[in-house]
């Protein structure tokens, strides 16, 4: 159920566009996001998902337009000034610490958000709390049997896994999951689904999901958005938009005659 | 034994060897350097054991650049020489006490900070490779500087200087010889250089095991990553580009004090930064224990290798080829196929090698 239009978007952003040479990839794109809110983003291979993410969290520069968050021009800052003002993502192509271990890898995350994190005195093994509190995020992915392990030396999944919780450990209040399941096996996609859900559940985070999977989308989203060559061009509730020709045709590759909308 | 097991550990910042072996390599280096002058008596020993102190040093500040922030920096012998100059400076035109060496220091350490900051703003937010070529052609301007600014450092033939009383060779500190060694003042300028080598390696150690230490070490990993959760690379590498380039100024420092001379050959000469180069990747990248391992394996070899390959020309005489092969005179040959061997058997170094099995490299991208 989407939050009331009145209520003041955590996270906005207006005629959000990028261009590489003459390809528009992101093309002046307004949406607002609202806390406790789950927007699903999508649209096929090559939309503009991952890109629009990119230009969110800072990634690569905007051509033109604004991103505000909590009201505040965010548009110019670097990707660590807009992590530190709350903005969290996990890549969709998995972007971990290789050579550094899975419990290492989240107390980056955790160290982060603290006031010490650039401390010269303090040890690294020292910090209890931290220590902990990764320990947390990874017990709430099902890796904490591993968090001595190289990143580098997981399975795929597990790599999927530490991907959510390292962002999780950041505890932002906008959480940019890109394709968070793609590529885990089927048995691990519900741990992932569940966090999520909690997560959504909590009431005040911001989440914004980019999935493929329309169950998942009907399932877990409030309100789905669709984009289609950079383009915003639909928005509305899961059931009404996916069951809208648009996603039939563009996104599903089925015409609206041949497949009807499920549930 | 409980408390001395806990001290030891505090004083290593917890990040205790690795492997058996390796602590006990590590432990074999420590006794052999803190009981040098009476152990291997001679003048040749005691400056071998001195510069392994002193390079100890120079080779772990450049690993918190290259193992561990993975920077690649050509620059290090600069501020090695910036110590070395300006503590052999000040006691060449000041005189020679002890608040001179002070002032030496603290100017060299300033200089040299301000220096890695100036070339850390300027090209550290940039791609790798071009923070390697501003630092190649800094330190070739350095270079000569130094070398064409002759009334003031010597030009070529650099400066000899005295130092303070109390580590000149000719004082006696002692009347009666202890354990049959004479106690002079360079044997209290060994044990200067030991103790703050041990010191300044114990502060490197603690700094890449601090909070800053791992956020380095993250984005030698991952640079968009560690960007990603809120850490500003450029200011990390700028810091840890400044710590280092104090540590290798400090080092600078030790020589200057050993050598009583400082010249453009000694401290800042783009052999010496091959050299270091060759110590911290035999000894192993990233792990501060690789640098005192590579370190005193190369200087051992510097010194000792052609000795040896004498006595071995020797003792293969009559053999067609070997005597050839093993004259003393192609020592660099062999210790070029020492260096490529070892980089091929450990390519993680000695102690990296001893610490685990090799790393595993991201396969997909």
């Amino acid at each position: 159920m989407p939050a009331p239009e009145t209520s003041a978007p955590v996270l906005e952003t207006r005629d959000l566009t990028i261009r590489f040479g003459g390809h528009v990839a992101v093309n002046a794109v307004s949406a607002r996001f609202q806390a406790g809110e789950l927007t699903a983003i999508v649209g096929p291979n090559g939309a503009g998902k991952t890109t629009y993410f990119n230009l969110i969290s800072g990634q690569l520069p905007a051509t033109s337009g604004q991103i505000l968050l909590d009201g505040a021009d965010i548009t110019g800052l670097a990707p660590s000034a807009r992590a530190q003002r709350g903005i969290g993502r996990a890549f969709q192509i998995t972007s971990l610490f290789p050579n550094l271990s899975v419990h290492e890898n989240v107390r980056l995350a955790v160290q982060a958000r603290a006031r010490e994190a650039a401390s010269l005195t303090r040890l690294w093994s020292g910090m209890r709390d931290w220590i902990e509190k990764a320990d947390r995020a990874l017990e709430e992915v099902n890796l904490l049997a591993q968090r001595k392990t190289l990143a580098a030396a997981l399975p795929h999944g597990d790599k999927r896994k530490l991907e959510v919780a390292i962002m999780m450990a950041l505890e932002p209040r906008v959480f940019m999951f890109d394709e968070p399941t793609a590529g885990m096996s089927v048995d691990e996609v519900p741990v992932i689904l569940d966090l999520i859900a909690r997560l959504k559940a909590q009431g005040d985070k911001t989440i914004l999901l980019v999935e493929h999977k329309m169950d998942v989308v009907r399932s877990l989203a409030d309100r789905v958005v669709v984009l289609l060559n950079g383009t915003l061009s639909a928005d509305g509730d899961p059931a009404t938009v996916t069951a809208s020709a648009i996603v039939q045709e563009a996104y599903l590759g089925i015409t609206p005659k041949a497949g009807g909308a499920r549930g | 034994m409980q408390n001395g097991d806990a001290m030891i550990s505090a004083l290593l910042s917890h990040d205790l060897p690795k492997s058996k072996v390796l602590a006990a390599l590590l432990g074999l280096i420590l006794l052999g350097l803190a009981l040098a002058p009476f152990l291997f008596p001679g003048a040749a020993a005691i400056n071998t054991a001195a510069k392994i102190c002193i390079f100890i040093v120079l080779v772990a500040s450049y690993d918190i650049l290259l193992g561990y922030t993975g920077i690649v920096s050509f620059a290090h012998t600069m501020f090695f020489g910036i110590g070395g100059y300006g503590v052999g400076l000040s006691l060449y035109f000041l005189g020679a006490t002890w608040p001179i060496v002070a002032l030496g220091i603290v100017v060299a350490l300033i200089l040299g900070v301000a220096l890695a900051f100036i070339i850390g703003l300027v090209s550290l937010r940039v791609k790798a490779i071009f923070f390697a070529m501003i630092t190649l052609a800094v330190a070739s301007a350095f270079l000569i500087l130094a070398t064409q600014l002759s009334a003031l450092t010597g030009g070529e033939d650099g400066r000899s200087f005295r130092v303070p009383e109390l580590i000149r060779p000719a004082t006696k500190l002692l009347e009666t010889p202890v354990f049959g060694l004479e106690i002079t003042g360079r044997v209290a300028a060994y044990y200067l250089i030991f103790f703050a080598a041990l010191a300044l390696f114990l502060v490197a150690l603690r700094l890449v095991n601090s909070c800053f230490g791992r956020v380095l070490q993250a984005i030698r990993e991952n640079e968009l990553r560690a960007e990603a959760l809120g850490y500003r690379v450029v200011y990390y590498r700028t810091l840890a580009s400044c710590l280092s380039a104090a540590l290798a100024v400090a080092a600078g420092c030790l020589s200057a004090l050993w050598l009583r001379y400082t010249g453009p050959e000694t401290t800042l000469s783009f052999a010496i930064m091959l050299d270091v180069l060759l110590m911290v990747v035999i000894g192993g990248m990233g792990t501060l224990y690789g640098a005192v391992i590579g370190t005193t394996l190369f200087v051992l070899a510097q010194n000792y290798l052609q000795k040896l390959m004498g006595i071995a020309s020797a003792a293969t005489e009559g053999i067609p080829l070997l005597p050839r092969l093993l004259h003393p005179d192609r020592w660099l040959l062999l210790l070029g196929i020492l260096f490529v061997l070892s980089v091929y058997f450990f390519p993680t170094g000695i102690a990296g090698r001893l610490a685990g099995p090799p790393r595993k490299e991201e396969s997909q991208r």
